[in-house]
């Protein structure tokens, strides 16, 4: 899988949990949750939802370190098999 | 027979429109069955039945709008002498009795030809007759504009303005331009709902705030301990432990627990949390978790998920609506230290929960560095008093601290 089909899961997962919102206009270094007004329930879900898209396991203690674009995909691409 | 009525789905509502009947005449029902989709400013919802027994004719279609409280069809009871609608309509409208069909007819009807009154019923809501009593606005000149004329709380607030207009004739600023009223988005009719309860409960409800540092590190290392051994999909947020806490530290102080009706406390048995959630597209409902108290963490955390769910899908049941006996606003999420809530009428207590964050936490005699929530309690002090706040937030402090018993 390329940074670029990893950034489609992702732009359809938070889009999924975020309709009205184009998660292509985040920059790559900004907070997704403040930046999409997301909560720890919706933001649970959407690492759920990678989890299940990619097969990488998150485990809670390393959730703060999918903050933004650039460390979500940078995190998923380092443990994809 | 007896009848089913549109019911009140909280303190803001006034009317509903009767989407579609998901019975037949005729058809058995049994309490809690779903039997019609009705939509309210608020959206779209569920609406239960209230007892077993047989569907009857409907009085109401698909598509018309009526005030609360309006038959939408008649319904045979099995236990026909004991129960009526008005088991459905929790809370119910405020202190007035129904005032009976002529005295209502010659009071509230406005003289146009069109109008004529709602299958029996008189055409305005108790809550803006209410209002029209605190503002002192003479119901005979209001022109109602809800439906078949019915007199509804705006066009009560719009009359109350023109009789101060006329009052402050003089006054300076009357050459402000007038509300938008035009072209209403349902984020609007929304806001409007939340205005109408949240002035209703600073109005009625005399609300006294405590609030507390809750040291967090224990209940936040079990749960941590806890989510190690979970797949992703299993895992409980921390917000689980509050509310669960919440509903033990109620079974302490029962007192914060019920409605204040008929100028008295009515503390409940039942433990129903009403759960802010927040709507994507603005607007907050804060529908019933049912039972809190008698729920494990993951059976909590599922309840809570399908809530969620359901409030953003918009697909909330009546009971949701009316059942909660305090209300939890967790905005935590959003970066607030401390929440002073409202508290949705007829409730009489709202606990606030901002965010966990690291903070200096001084004990023994050491400074260090801890993982902190504050947690604040708004209640009704006709209700309770101060004394009994605390005890409350002390308790839910207590059982945060023994997760492993939550």
């Amino acid at each position: 899988m390329n940074q670029e089909q990893l950034q489609t899961i992702i732009f359809a997962e938070l889009k999924t949990i975020a309709p009205e919102s184009d998660p292509a206009e985040l920059s790559p270094d900004e907070n997704i949750r403040e930046a999409l007004d997301i909560d720890s329930y919706s933001f649970l879900k959407v690492l759920v939802g990678l989890n299940e898209q990619t097969g990488v396991d998150i485990p809670e203690a390393d959730y703060g370190k999918l903050s933004t674009l650039q460390a979500m995909t940078e995190y998923l691409a380092a443990r994809i098999r | 027979m007896g009848d089913f009525c549109m019911p009140s789905l909280g303190a803001d509502m006034e009317t509903g429109k009767l989407v579609e009947w998901v019975v037949v005449p005729g058809q058995r029902v049994r309490r809690g069955d779903i039997v019609a989709l009705v939509e309210t400013q608020k959206g779209l919802f569920e609406i239960e039945i209230f007892a077993d027994g047989i569907m009857g004719e409907p009085l109401v279609q698909a598509g018309q709008t009526v005030p609360v409280g309006t038959v939408l069809a008649h319904f045979q009871s099995d236990q026909e002498s004991s129960r009526t609608d008005e088991d459905l309509i929790i809370p119910p409208p405020p202190v007035e009795q129904q005032p009976s069909v002529p005295e209502a007819s010659s009071e509230v009807l406005p003289p146009t030809p069109q109008v004529k009154p709602v299958l029996g019923r008189i055409a305005c809501s108790p809550s803006a007759r209410r209002l029209a009593m605190e503002l002192g606005v003479d119901l005979a000149n209001v022109q109602g504009t809800g439906p078949n004329g019915a007199i509804r709380r705006e066009d009560i607030e719009q009359a109350a303005q023109h009789q101060k207009i006329e009052q402050e004739d003089d006054a300076p600023g009357r050459g402000l331009p007038p509300e938008t009223t035009a072209d209403e988005t349902p984020g609007s009719a929304m806001r409007r709902a939340i205005a109408a309860a949240v002035s209703r409960s600073n109005q009625d409800i005399p609300h006294y705030y405590l609030e507390t540092d809750i040291d967090m590190s224990r209940p936040l290392q079990w749960l941590e301990e806890e989510n190690r051994k979970r797949s992703m999909r299993e895992r409980i947020l921390p917000v689980v432990l509050l509310l669960k806490a919440v509903a033990k530290a109620l079974h302490d102080v029962p007192d914060l627990n019920g409605f204040w009706q008929e100028d008295r406390l009515q503390p409940k048995t039942d433990i129903h949390i009403g759960f802010a959630v927040a709507l994507r597209d603005g607007g907050l409902i804060a529908p019933a978790i049912h039972h809190v108290g008698t729920r494990n963490l993951d059976d909590l955390m599922q309840a809570m998920a399908d809530l969620i769910e359901r409030t953003r899908a918009g697909r909330l049941r009546s009971s949701e609506m009316t059942d909660s006996t305090i209300t939890v606003t967790n905005l935590g999420d959003r970066g607030v230290k401390t929440v002073f809530g409202v508290i949705y009428p007829p409730q009489v207590a709202l606990v606030g929960l901002g965010r966990i964050s690291e903070r200096p936490w001084a004990e023994n005699g050491m400074l260090g560095a801890r993982r902190c929530l504050t947690a604040t309690l708004a209640a009704d002090h006709r209700a309770t008093d101060g004394h009994k706040g605390a005890l409350f937030l002390d308790a839910f402090n207590r059982h945060l601290q023994h997760p492993e018993a939550l």
